[in-house]
Formats: structure tokens, C-alpha cells, sequence
């Protein structure tokens, strides 16, 4: 497809800890395209993090990234040296952080810090950079962007941070934007506010976004795409649409279960509470990692092997159970 | 900033003040400066005769007023034991002690920056590992011994250096290497935990997502926030390495006001001792008040407290 941005195919990363080799991500894969939206969702813990810093090559140092393919822009990125690789970074991939207060150097001012990204990658025009710089403050709604730029981030609230820092990564013009739970540390009185500017300047400036979120009422109305990850593993995948009305795996159902009516749910609702907790990631492992919290395992569970069950329209997922069997039950349950 | 800078400099001028008093005060109640003066074979007469002189026999806070308004106008009186102006003899050698100091801190940060640096760059490494071992040494070594290794390596056998004196750029080099590396341990580990932390901290992890060199992360972006603790600690060393300088320049016969002042204590020569105590006291506020307006000026959050 040309309008292809980023192919990931069996991304996994493994870091040496204590305790042995740690598979945090294990096996991921997807596509966006070009004014598309992809949003991943999961428990904490479960290796989404990792999975944007591993495109972004900003993984700790000793992690270990293995990937069958990894192309962004139609560039292998896999063994881009670290220069060839800052010069995609900031310029036409970036990414927001979870953590708005700790994410902007508290010694310089944001007209500093907006200007740097664009003179690094752009032009080195310090008034063209001054006048992108305003620009997007505009864009991302913070009054009298002008008088903004000699302030010091401490001078903004959580909420002024993270829009700077959605500035910042528009400022050249990226082609990808990754949002890592850009609103969790934020109030929620503004959380949604956030979500939908994201939302807004990625439809407008045609971005491929990977939206990383706990708020299925923002997945449900932005996602074009949605991807379900566990344990490092993809166990759902598909159109955004088709997932909320027809989730196949057992936890993306649990996932889905506070939502009132199939496909709708309340502005900032939570993930819906899965009982159990995350096996551990150590070592050599094996099966479906959530049979241990699934109402339908069984023995076979163990055997589970990463082969998904295509439904057409790329949607998918990994579990044993049969689409019939899966779909047959959800019948009478949800007739209104 | 203006008010931050106007707040700080009357708090360092109220500590002068009391700064002054209490020397003048200890000194005064330290040893009976009749008695200092007149000498063991004074009579009781030729005592009272000094106190008169002297104008001991006045009560204390006039004597105090009177010994700082004379001390502002640069008057800090005449040495018991040399009979010269102590302003001339104090001023005459403050120059060498400050030339010490600063080269000595200088020394100091040139080296412990760069290799506290480098060994926050790659913890646990080869070169993590030598910058801890240089350090360590430099906080096991005596200054004195350290001083007199160097004086017998470098100026007895293999004669590179002048041992002792104040006349030529040469006479500084050891001194300075002894007075400096002193305060090298701690201004390499702050600068190295500094670093460390702040090479972990969420704006450097953006810094590198905007793509910046890493040169860039590595100096606008980390040293720049690493480096406000090493700053208002190294103005502290200032301040120490220039009453530690007495040990320095005892050694190494540099006759600066620490050697003046290990000669004036050892001859209860008071106004000497006071003079010197004055001018190092004034100068640890000045200091102090200095580091307070850089910091303030480096890390933009601390003038809004
Ligand atoms: N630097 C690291 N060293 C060791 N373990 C890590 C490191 N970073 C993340 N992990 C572990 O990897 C797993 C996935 O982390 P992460 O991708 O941050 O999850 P999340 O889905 O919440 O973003 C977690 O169990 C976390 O503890
Ligand atoms: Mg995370």
C-alpha cells in the first residue's frame, strides 16, 4: 500500500534483568497508514511502552530489539546507525510522553525548547522556527502563544505542558506521531479535551498516529485501528469498529464489559477491570499467558500457538476458541 | 530576579554583621590583649598604662562600634608584633591567597566536571572505575602529605618545580594541584551522581526523541541541570580552600594571608587574627550570596520560591 508509513512485524524485546531474560514484548506486529489511526490498549505492564521506544530507538540500553521487519517510510529501520536514526526522530516520527511535568527541561525556556527540534531538522532560521513555534501553540490552544515562548515550563500547568509538548512534536511536520498515554497524568477534566485535539491535528495534518490509551471512549470514537495486547502479545486485532461490536478474545470481552451498549462508551471510562494478575515474564514461555485469569480455559490452553484466527477484515485474534462457538454465545446476551 | 537578588543581599549583609561582632567579641574574650602587648615581665602598672593606650578600659560595644567603623574605612589598626598597619600587611598578600584559590577551584572543576562526566556516561565502566579511583585517593591523602610527596617528586628529585616562594606563575603549580585536588572527590561525585540522575530523567529521554545530537543532550540538556549542585558547592570549596590555604601556603612558604594568619595566631597578634577573620568571613558571604544568584540564574524555578 503506498500510503504505508510504518510496517512492524514480529517486533520483540527482551532485557537481561536479575531473575533471567525478561520477554516484555513478544511477537507484536502492525501497519499504519498515512491519516491513520492505530490505537493499542492493554493492561500496564503489558509491553506498550517498550513497543513505541523500540520503533523510536529509544529503548534503555540494555534491551534487545528483534524484529522481522520493521520499514518506516519504506526504510528498513532495523540497523539504522543512532545518527541516521536521530535524524528520523523529532523530524518525521515523534512521540509524546506519558509524563507532561518531567518532560520538559526545567532550565529553558519552551521558545528554546520548540525552536531546537525544528533547527535540528528544518532550516536553521530562528525567526522561522520563532514563527512555526507560535503557530502551533496556537494549534494546540494556549492563549497568547506569543508572550509564551520566554516562559519556563514550571510557569505552565500539567495540562499547557503536555499541549507544548504536542507542539513540539508537530513542529517539523512528522509523518508519524506516537502518543504513549499522553493524558494519564493529566486531571481528568482535561483528559478528553487532550485526546481530541490529538485526534483533531492528526486527521488535520494526515499524520499515521499510534495512540496509546486507557480511555475506550476515545478509542472507540478516533481508532481506525485497534490492537489488544497482552503479556506482550497481540491477542486482538482489527478495525476499529468491528472489535467493540464483536470482541473474539476472551479478554478484550473483559476488557469491553463496562461498556453499557456494544460499541459506545461513557467519556473517560476506565479499562474494564480484568480479575487476576500478569503472569510473570521471565524465562522460556509457552501457550496462551491468560489462561490463568480466562473463565474458558482448559488444558489445551498451554498448547496455544501464535497462529491467529482470521475473521476477514483483518481482524483477529489468538485463542483457541472457535469464532462459532465464540459468536453463538454472545447472541442471546446482547439481544436488546 | 531583581527582588530574589535584592532579598539575598541584605540577608548576606546581616550575616556580615554578626559575622563582625562575633569576631570581635571572641577575640576579645579569647585572651586579655593587655597582657598579649605588655608581655610576661609587665608590670601591673605598664598593663594599665596599655589598656588606656589601647582603649581597653572602655566598655565593649563602644570599642566595637569603634573597631568597625575604623575597620569599614579599611583602619583595622596596627599589629602588635610587627608595628606595621595591619591593612598594608593583610593587603599586600591577600592577592597571592586569592590568586591560590581561584586556580585551586579552577583545577578543582576542570578536572572533576570532565571525569565525573564521563563516568556518569557509562556507570560501573573502566573509566567509571579510574575516575573513583582518583577520587578516592583524593580524599585519602592528607593535604599536607600529598603536598610534601609532590614537593619531594617534582622539586627535589626531578628539580621541574620551585618548592617554595610567591614570585613566579611556577611557585603556584603545586600548591595548586595540592589545594585543588582536595576538593576534587566531592565535586567529581556530585557532578557524577548529578549526571547520572539526571541522564535517567524524563526531559533527557525527549531531548533524544527530538533527535538532538548528543552533544546537544549531552551539554545543553543534561550538564546545564547536572551542574547547579556542583556550583553552589564549589563555592563553598572556594571559601574552605581559601582558610585551608594555610596549611598550603605554610608548606610551601607562599606568604599569603593563610601563611599570615598561622604567624598571627602563633603571636596572639589580635588585630592581625581579626582583620583576617573579617576579610575570610566577608568573603564566604560574598561567596555565598554569588553561588545563590548563579544558581538562581541557571535554574530558573529558584528566584520564584
Ligand atoms: N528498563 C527496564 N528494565 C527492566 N524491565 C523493564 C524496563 N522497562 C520496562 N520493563 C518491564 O517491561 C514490562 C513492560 O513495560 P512497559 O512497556 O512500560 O508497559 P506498559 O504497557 O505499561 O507501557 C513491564 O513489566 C516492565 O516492568
Ligand atoms: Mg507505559
Amino acid at each position: 500500500m503506498s500510503g504505508t508509513i510504518l510496517e512492524v512485524e514480529n517486533l520483540s524485546v527482551d532485557i537481561p534483568v536479575a531473575a533471567g531474560m525478561l520477554h516484555p514484548v513478544r511477537g507484536i506486529g502492525f501497519t499504519v497508514s498515512r491519516g491513520e489511526t492505530l490505537c493499542i490498549v492493554g493492561e500496564s505492564g503489558c509491553g506498550k511502552s517498550l513497543t513505541s521506544l523500540a520503533i523510536m530507538g529509544l529503548l534503555p540500553k540494555t534491551a534487545r530489539r528483534n524484529a522481522d521487519r520493521m520499514e518506516f517510510l519504506g526504510r528498513d529501520i532495523r540497523n539504522l546507525r543512532e545518527r541516521e536514526m536521530a535524524r528520523l526522530r523529532g523530524g518525521s516520527m515523534s512521540m509524546i510522553f506519558q509524563e507532561p511535568m518531567t518532560s520538559l527541561n526545567p532550565s529553558y525556556t519552551i521558545g528554546n525548547q520548540l525552536a531546537e527540534v525544528y533547527l535540528r531538522h528544518v532550516e536553521q532560521s530562528r525567526a522561522a522556527a520563532r514563527d512555526r513555534a507560535v503557530f502551533l501553540l496556537e494549534k494546540v490552544g494556549i492563549s497568547s502563544a506569543a508572550s509564551r515562548l520566554g516562559q519556563y515550563p514550571h510557569q505552565l500547568s500539567g495540562g499547557q505542558r503536555q499541549r507544548v509538548m504536542i507542539a513540539m512534536a508537530l513542529m517539523c511536520g512528522p509523518e508519524l506521531i506516537i502518543a504513549d498515554e499522553p493524558t494519564t497524568a493529566l486531571d481528568v477534566t482535561i483528559q478528553a479535551q487532550i485526546l481530541h485535539l490529538l485526534a483533531e491535528l492528526q486527521r488535520e495534518f494526515r499524520m499515521g498516529m499510534i495512540l496509546i490509551t486507557h480511555d475506550l471512549g476515545i478509542v472507540a470514537r478516533v481508532a481506525d485501528k485497534v490492537q489488544v495486547m497482552y503479556a506482550g502479545k497481540t491477542v486482538e486485532e482489527g478495525p476499529c469498529e468491528t472489535v467493540f461490536d464483536a470482541p473474539m478474545h476472551p479478554y478484550t470481552q473483559g476488557l469491553l464489559r463496562c461498556i453499557p451498549i456494544p460499541g459506545r462508551t461513557r467519556r473517560g471510562e476506565r479499562l474494564g477491570s480484568v480479575p487476576g494478575i500478569v503472569p510473570n515474564l521471565v524465562g522460556e514461555l509457552s501457550g496462551c499467558m491468560f489462561r490463568n485469569r480466562c473463565d474458558y480455559a482448559s488444558d489445551a490452553c498451554a498448547g496455544l500457538r501464535d497462529e491467529p484466527t482470521r475473521m476477514g477484515d483483518g481482524h483477529a485474534y489468538t485463542c483457541l476458541r472457535a469464532p462459532e462457538e465464540v459468536l453463538g454465545e454472545r447472541q442471546p446476551a446482547e439481544a436488546p | 530576579m531583581p527582588a530574589y537578588t535584592l532579598k539575598r543581599t541584605f540577608v548576606a549583609l546581616l550575616i556580615l554583621i554578626v559575622v563582625s561582632g562575633l569576631t570581635f567579641s571572641l577575640s576579645h574574650l579569647s585572651a586579655d590583649p593587655a597582657l598579649t602587648i605588655g608581655g610576661e615581665q609587665a608590670s601591673e602598672e605598664d598593663i594599665q598604662a596599655i589598656r588606656k593606650l589601647y582603649g581597653f578600659d572602655r566598655p565593649i560595644h563602644v570599642q566595637y562600634l569603634d573597631w568597625l567603623g575604623r575597620a569599614l574605612s579599611g583602619d583595622f589598626g596596627e599589629s602588635y608584633h610587627y608595628k606595621q598597619r595591619v591593612f598594608d600587611m593583610v593587603s599586600e598578600r591577600i592577592g597571592r591567597t586569592m590568586l591560590l584559590g581561584t586556580l585551586a577551584i579552577l583545577f578543582a572543576l576542570v578536572v572533576s566536571i570532565p571525569l565525573g562526566t564521563l563516568a556518569a556516561m557509562r556507570p560501573n565502566s573502566i573509566t567509571d572505575r579510574i575516575a573513583l579511583f582518583i577520587a578516592v585517593l583524593g580524599q585519602a591523602l592528607p593535604t599536607f602529605w600529598f603536598a610534601l610527596m609532590m614537593i619531594i617528586v617534582f622539586g627535589v628529585w626531578w628539580r621541574w618545580l620551585p618548592i617554595s616562594g610567591h614570585t613566579q606563575w611556577a611557585n603556584y603549580v603545586m600548591p595548586t594541584i595540592a589545594l585543588g585536588y582536595y576538593a576534587t572527590p566531592a565535586l567529581m561525585r556530585l557532578t557524577r551522581a548529578g549526571m547520572i540522575e539526571v541522564l535517567a530523567s524524563d526531559y533527557i529521554r525527549t531531548a533524544r526523541a527530538k533527535g538532538l545530537s548528543p552533544a546537544s543532550v549531552l551539554f545543553k540538556h543534561a550538564l546545564r541541570n547536572a551542574i547547579i549542585p556542583v556550583v553552589a558547592l564549589a563555592a563553598v570549596w572556594f571559601g574552605f580552600m581559601l582558610g585551608g590555604s594555610i596549611v598550603i601556603e605554610t608548606i610551601f612558604n607562599l606568604k599569603g594571608i593563610g601563611w599570615l594568619s598561622y604567624d598571627a595566631l602563633l603571636r596572639s597578634d589580635l588585630p592581625v587574627v581579626q582583620a583576617i577573620v573579617l576579610v575570610f568571613a566577608s568573603f564566604y558571604v560574598v561567596l555565598t550570596l554569588l553561588a545563590d544568584l548563579l544558581n538562581a540564574y541557571l535554574d530558573p524555578r529558584i528566584s520564584v520560591r
